[in-house]
C-alpha cells in the first residue's frame, strides 16, 4: 500500500501503478461539473495555489455549518468522473494538478493527459460517504459556495489516510479499459447464440 | 394521522430511515457477493468498504451516500385522502430532511443552474399517489442517486446491432448490453429494474417500481422469473465487478415487470440502481398505527 502525501511531486506520482492502493494525506480540493467548466473557461488565480501539486476530488458533499461558522463534512463519497472528461486533461495541465479522485474511471483524452502531465486517477469506493467523510479531518475554506451551491462549490479540505485505488496511472495504464475490453468479449459470447 | 403535519412527520421518518439504513435483503446480497470474491482482490476490498460504510451510516443515522438523489415517493391511499395534501407533505418533509442534512441540497433549477437549497424544484420530489380499495395508507420511498440514474437505458426493439427481436430473448440481449455499457459508472454491484412495454415515460417509471421489490422475491410470471435469474447469472459472468474493479459481483438482482404497448412500440426500459439501494416504507392503518416495511 502506497502513502501519498499532498501536495506531491512528479516522481511520487510516476511511482504509482494501476492496481496499487494509495492512502492520501494532506490538502486536497473538491470540484465537479460546474467547477470544471469554470476552471476550463479561464485561469482562476484564486484557486490555482490549491490545485498545484495536489488532487481534485470529484465530490459533492453533504456539509453541516457549525454554530461557530466552521464546516463539517457529513457525507462525502466520489461522484461519477466521466462527466469531466471534456475538461479534465486541460485542467490538469493548466493548474499542475497531480491527480483526481473519483469513481467509474475516465477515457482516452484524460488518459493521455495523465501521461503527459504526470498525474493519476484515484478511484474511491462509490457510495461509502460515511467512511470517506471521516477521513476528512478539516474543512479549510470554500470557494464559490454562494454561486455554485454546496455540492458544486470547491471545498479545500485536509484528509488523513483517505483510501483510494490507482485505476489509471501516469504510464498509460487503465483498469477501466482492461475491464471494458474483457467484458465486451464475454458479452459477445453471451449474445453469440443469435436468435435471428 | 389527522392532517398534513402528521403526514409530514411520518415522511421525514421514512426519509431518515431510507438514507441511513440499507435494507436487509440488500445487505445479505452484498455479503453473499463478498463470499464469491477472491481474498485480497479489489472486488473484496470494495465490498468490505461498502459493508463497513453501511454499518457506520446505520449506527450514526447519517446518509450512507452523499448523493441522496431524487426522492421518489409512491403512496397508496384509501378513497377520500387528498393527493394534494400528500404531495405537499412530501415536499415539506424533503425540505425539513434537507435542513437536517439527512438529504443533500440536491435540487437545481435547470436553466439558471441555481441550487434551490431546500431540495425542492419542479418535479422534485417525485410523488406518485394511487387510490386503492384498502383502509390503510402505504408509503414507499426510493432515494435514487444521479450516478446510477445516468446509466439507465431504454431500447426500442427490434435492435439490429444486438440481434434483439421483440421477445424475451431480445429483452435479454439489450439488458446485457446496458450492464456492459454501465461498467462501474453506476456504483455497482447494481440492481436492475426492467419494464417490457409501455411508452418511453411509463416504461421508465414501471422499471423504477420494480426496484421496490425485495431481492429474494420471485416474479409470479414463470417466464419472467426465469429471465430474472438468467440475467442475474449472465450479468455476473461479465466480470465487471464491484465499482468496475473486476470480479464476480456485477449485479445483486434483476426485477422485471410489464406494461401494455401499442403495436408499433416494444420498449425495454432499464433502471439501474446502485448498491446503495435506499428503499424504505411504512403502512399506516385506519387507527394511525405505523408498521415499517422491510
Amino acid at each position: 500500500m502506497a502513502q501519498l502525501n499532498l501536495p506531491c511531486d512528479d516522481a511520487a506520482i510516476r511511482a504509482l501503478r494501476v492496481g496499487d492502493t494509495a492512502m492520501l494525506s494532506g490538502r486536497i480540493i473538491t470540484g465537479r461539473d460546474t467547477a470544471h467548466h469554470w476552471l476550463f473557461g479561464g485561469f482562476r488565480e484564486e484557486v490555482a495555489p490549491f490545485l498545484s501539486g495536489s488532487v481534485i476530488y470529484h465530490c459533492g458533499p453533504v456539509v453541516r455549518k457549525n454554530p461557530d461558522g466552521t464546516y463539517t463534512f457529513v457525507a462525502a463519497g466520489p461522484t461519477t468522473s466521466a462527466r469531466e472528461e471534456p475538461y479534465q486533461a486541460d485542467v490538469i495541465g493548466r493548474y499542475g494538478v497531480r491527480g483526481v479522485i473519483g469513481k467509474g474511471g475516465m477515457f482516452d483524452k484524460t488518459r493521455k493527459g495523465l501521461v503527459e502531465h504526470g498525474a493519476v486517477y484515484l478511484h474511491a469506493v462509490g457510495g461509502t460517504a460515511q467512511s470517506l467523510a471521516r477521513a476528512v479531518v478539516r474543512v479549510e475554506r470554500v470557494f464559490k459556495l454562494e454561486e455554485f451551491g454546496v455540492p458544486e462549490a470547491m471545498w479545500v479540505i485536509e484528509v488523513k489516510d483517505f483510501p483510494t485505488v490507482v485505476t489509471m496511472d501516469a504510464h498509460g495504464g487503465s483498469l477501466h479499459e482492461t475491464i471494458a475490453q474483457a467484458s465486451s468479449g464475454i458479452l459477445q459470447k453471451l449474445l453469440g447464440g443469435a436468435a435471428r | 394521522m389527522k392532517g398534513i403535519e402528521d403526514w409530514t412527520r411520518l415522511f421525514v421518518d421514512v426519509i431518515a430511515r431510507a438514507t441511513a439504513r440499507l435494507p436487509d435483503d440488500v445487505t445479505r446480497a452484498i455479503r453473499h457477493g463478498r463470499t464469491q470474491e477472491a481474498e485480497g482482490s479489489l472486488a473484496a476490498m470494495a465490498l468490505d468498504s461498502i459493508l463497513k460504510n453501511a454499518d457506520l451510516a446505520c449506527s450514526e443515522g447519517q446518509p450512507m451516500c452523499q448523493d441522496t438523489g431524487v426522492p421518489l415517493f409512491w403512496i397508496h391511499h384509501p378513497v377520500g385522502l387528498s393527493t394534494g395534501m400528500l404531495n405537499a407533505a412530501c415536499a415539506e418533509a424533503v425540505r425539513r430532511a434537507t435542513a437536517r442534512n439527512l438529504l443533500r441540497e440536491n435540487a437545481v433549477e435547470t436553466l439558471s443552474g441555481r441550487n434551490t437549497g431546500n431540495g425542492q424544484a419542479p418535479g422534485i420530489p417525485s410523488v406518485h399517489c394511487e387510490e386503492w380499495d384498502r383502509p390503510e395508507v402505504q408509503v414507499q420511498l426510493l432515494l435514487k442517486g444521479g450516478g446510477c440514474e445516468n446509466t439507465s437505458a431504454q431500447y426500442s426493439l427490434p435492435d439490429t446491432k444486438l440481434g434483439a427481436d421483440r421477445n424475451l430473448d431480445g429483452a435479454r440481449r439489450v439488458v446485457l448490453d446496458a450492464v456492459h455499457q454501465a461498467q462501474g459508472k453506476g456504483c455497482g454491484p447494481g440492481i436492475l429494474g426492467v419494464c417490457l412495454g409501455g411508452d418511453r415515460g411509463s416504461g421508465y417509471l414501471e422499471a423504477k417500481v420494480q426496484l421496490l421489490r425485495h431481492l429474494d422475491d420471485h416474479n409470479p410470471a414463470p417466464e419472467l422469473d426465469a429471465l430474472e435469474q438468467r440475467l442475474l447469472d449472465e450479468g455476473n459472468q461479465l466480470g465487471i465487478g464491484p465499482m468496475g474493479f473486476g470480479g464476480k459481483t456485477t449485479l445483486l438482482g434483476v426485477k422485471i415487470g410489464t406494461l401494455g404497448r401499442v403495436p408499433a412500440s416494444y420498449f425495454v426500459s432499464i433502471a439501474y440502481l446502485c448498491w446503495a439501494a435506499r428503499r424504505a416504507g411504512a403502512i399506516v392503518n385506519a387507527n394511525g398505527e405505523v408498521t415499517w416495511l422491510s
